[in-house]
């Protein structure tokens, strides 16, 4: 049995899925690192996803276009994400806990549509593993790499993005200066308001499309609180990746793997129960955290509102 | 005169985030082609329309409470528990076991002991995320979510597994449930209905957790944290002391609130297969119950007999016009959302009393700190030892 676990087929698998299930952890974990750099504390993640996960389900079932289902995923993790600039940026609002009303009014609002909408548990047919010449025939690198539908490929595009637009353009600039010093970044003429409303809409959209990843991607079916936590684990691979982009997609990978790994136990019928096995994930973030609290620094204005001096 | 408005006001600013999202609610349902009069309408009917009614509101009230009260303690220490389902979870973990095991003893003292036990359940699974927060520097909302995670899969392994109902591991269905306590563990009822002690204890703490953050040294140096740790340092407070007894107490009752959904509503520890379980959503709600009492135990009671009410009358409205009781959440949600973005203006008018107050003294504001609140009417720390 434990042999069979190290065989290759497994290992191979064990990758392959592991790639794919990063990319919603990558999407909103990576959504949220803009967010976090800027100083705001997005804990909403969960029901933006949630929310996201039900538009792109719901568009794509009806009309049976996949590309305007992921633009409904768009529209409403936009306007989850303006909702929620309005009341940290303009409200002054404590960011944890106004983040748990976004994340329990996504929770019971896209099972209430779900079930009002939608009724029974249905599956769609998601968008399909894109073919890459030549890469997709390579023998077994092929498989784990280059096996991936459109969405899987987009989250890894992001990382590089991501790193580009923080460290080396202006924008970035200006939403790390936001995160250390308001103040500061204040005097100097940037608009704190019109920066962090850039960054907690963009990471509305992220964490729109990461649960369109699931609902229309890898899973491609909806069900109530079908994240599980999902968009919490990636607010916590933030901290993890020391709120950078690449430190992000090692986090995301980490907990991809992991969860491979449980799955595969089960389906080998490893004697571990499932229950204890789906664990795995949600301790380690604990650990996790518990390292990263200890070598690294949070942006200073995490989750402080911006007041301007009178 | 002044002081007593600003009280009026505090208490209704909730209130009209409530009314707020009742109206989000309505917009809601015109989407869904529902009558929002008829549906809110049955809501009141469903929560205050009969004796039993209004018990079933009482008792969808008292976790809420319960788990409220704790929710005081940690958010007036700034200590944002997210845990309250899975600290309802452990707590009722080992209050059952208490109830399994002891069979053969008084009625009246297993119950005592089941609930001891759900306290001490609670407060360990409070525990470790406040142990993590003050020694560890981890956020604690993170660590409470996971910890919920970890409690709703250790419920789903023992209810499935070592805890199951033998009855029910006999047949092939295998509904995850442990065996029914016997007859003399069950809460005594209060009037014929399913209203049951735990009510009547849920208020009584109430009044104790409001006589321990307002009267006694522990709780006051627990909101002195929560207001400023850094004067309370210097004013010679283990501030990392209190963050753990927020978060421990706070877990607590959270069990407490647990053992007493088995004691007195269920009989047995039961989960439906959804993420929550038997604990109803309750450890959420109650977060919103708090908010909604502004973190004050007392204003807490009625919060909860409200968010009770909801619960109860969102039953009677998805029989009578098939709106599914999710609505309710979302509405919790959206009351959270509005009552923490009201702050603001309970912000400004304490900003402007306390500049009155200071004019002829000619102190200022200080410098800035954003989050803290200055402590109005509190007297300054003046903690010895």
């Amino acid at each position: 049995m434990i042999t069979k676990l190290f065989s290759s087929t497994v290992i191979l698998g064990i990758l392959a899925s592991g790639i794919r299930l990063a990319t919603p952890y990558l999407y909103a974990a990576i959504g949220e690192t803009f967010g976090q750099r800027s100083g705001v504390l997005n804990l909403g993640v969960e029901g933006q996803m949630l929310l996201g996960a039900f538009a792109a389900f719901y568009v794509s079932w009806r009309t049976g276009n996949l590309w305007l289902g992921l633009l409904a995923a768009i529209i409403v993790g936009a306007v989850m994400g303006l909702a929620m600039a309005f009341v940290t940026v303009n409200l002054h609002a404590e960011q944890g806990i106004s983040g748990i009303g976004f994340y329990l009014f996504g929770l019971g609002m896209s099972d209430l549509l779900f079930q009002k909408l939608v009724g029974t548990v249905k599956t769609i047919q998601g968008f399909p593993a894109l073919h890459i010449p030549v890469l997709s025939d390579i023998p077994v690198l092929g498989e784990v790499f280059f096996s991936h539908n459109i969405l899987v490929y987009g989250a890894y595009a992001l990382v590089p993005i991501a790193w580009f637009v923080l460290n080396k353009t202006t924008l970035g600039l200006k939403i790390r200066s936001i995160g250390e010093n308001p103040q500061a970044a204040d005097s100097l003429g940037i608009s704190v308001a019109a920066v962090r409303y850039y960054t907690i809409i963009q990471g509305g959209i992220l964490s729109g499309i990461a649960g369109a990843s699931l609902s229309i991607g890898l899973l491609n079916v909806f069900q109530q609180n079908m994240t599980s936590g999902l968009g919490f684990i990636a607010v916590a691979l933030v901290y993890f990746g020391a709120w950078r982009p690449l430190g992000v997609l090692g986090g995301a990978l980490l907990f991809s793997m992991v969860n491979a790994f449980q799955l595969w136990l089960q389906v080998l019928g490893v004697p571990i129960p499932s229950d204890l096995a789906v664990m795995l994930p949600y301790v380690l973030t604990i650990l996790v955290l518990v390292a990263a609290a200890s070598k690294v620094r949070a942006p200073s204005a995490l989750a402080k509102p911006f007041e301007r001096e009178a | 005169m002044r002081a007593w408005l600003d009280t009026l006001i505090d208490a209704l600013l909730p209130l009209a985030a409530t009314l707020l999202a009742l109206l989000v609610g309505a917009v809601m349902l015109l989407f869904l082609k529902v009558n929002p009069v008829v549906a809110y309408k049955a809501l009141l009917v469903g929560a205050f329309g009969s004796t039993n009614a209004i018990a079933e509101t009482l008792v969808k009230a008292t976790p809420l409470l319960l788990v409220g009260l704790g929710i005081c303690i940690s958010f007036q220490g700034n200590v944002i528990n997210i845990g309250g389902e899975g600290q309802m979870i452990v707590g009722a973990i080992l209050g059952t076991l208490v109830g399994l095991t002891l069979t053969d003893w008084p009625g009246w003292l297993v119950i005592t002991l089941a609930m001891v036990a759900g306290f001490i359940g609670g407060a360990i699974w409070g525990g470790i995320p406040g142990v993590l927060k003050a020694y560890f520097g981890v956020n604690e909302i993170l660590s409470t979510v996971m910890m919920n995670a970890i409690a709703v899969q250790l419920m789903n392994y023992l209810l499935r597994g070592p805890m199951i109902d033998p009855a029910q591991a006999a047949m092939a269905s295998k509904i995850p449930q442990t065996a029914r306590l016997p007859m003399d563990f069950r809460l005594p009822r209060l009037v014929p209905t399913r209203l049951h002690l735990g009510a009547l204890i849920a208020l009584i703490l109430a009044f104790l957790v409001y006589i321990f953050l307002w009267r006694t040294v522990w709780g006051y140096r627990i909101r002195a944290v929560g207001k400023n740790p850094h004067a309370s340092r210097y004013a010679g407070i283990n501030v990392k002391r209190y963050v753990v007894l927020a978060l421990l107490l706070s877990g607590a009752f959270a069990g407490l609130a647990g053992v007493i959904q088995v004691y007195g509503v269920n009989y047995r520890m039961i989960t439906d297969g959804s993420s929550t379980g038997f604990t109803g959503g309750a450890g959420f709600n109650g977060i919103v119950a708090a908010l909604f009492g502004n973190l004050h135990p007392i204003g807490t009671i009625p919060a909860s007999i409200l968010f009770g009410a909801l619960l109860v009358g969102a039953n009677k409205m998805q029989r009578v016009v098939q709106v599914p009781s999710a609505l309710i959440t979302a509405l919790n949600g959206l009351v959270v959302v509005f009552v923490v973005s009201s702050e603001i203006w309970r912000r400004k008018r304490q900003r402007r009393r306390l500049s009155s107050d200071q004019s002829d003294a000619g102190g200022g504001e200080g410098e800035d700190a954003p989050v803290q609140e200055s402590p109005a009417d509190e007297p300054q720390p003046e903690v010895q030892g």
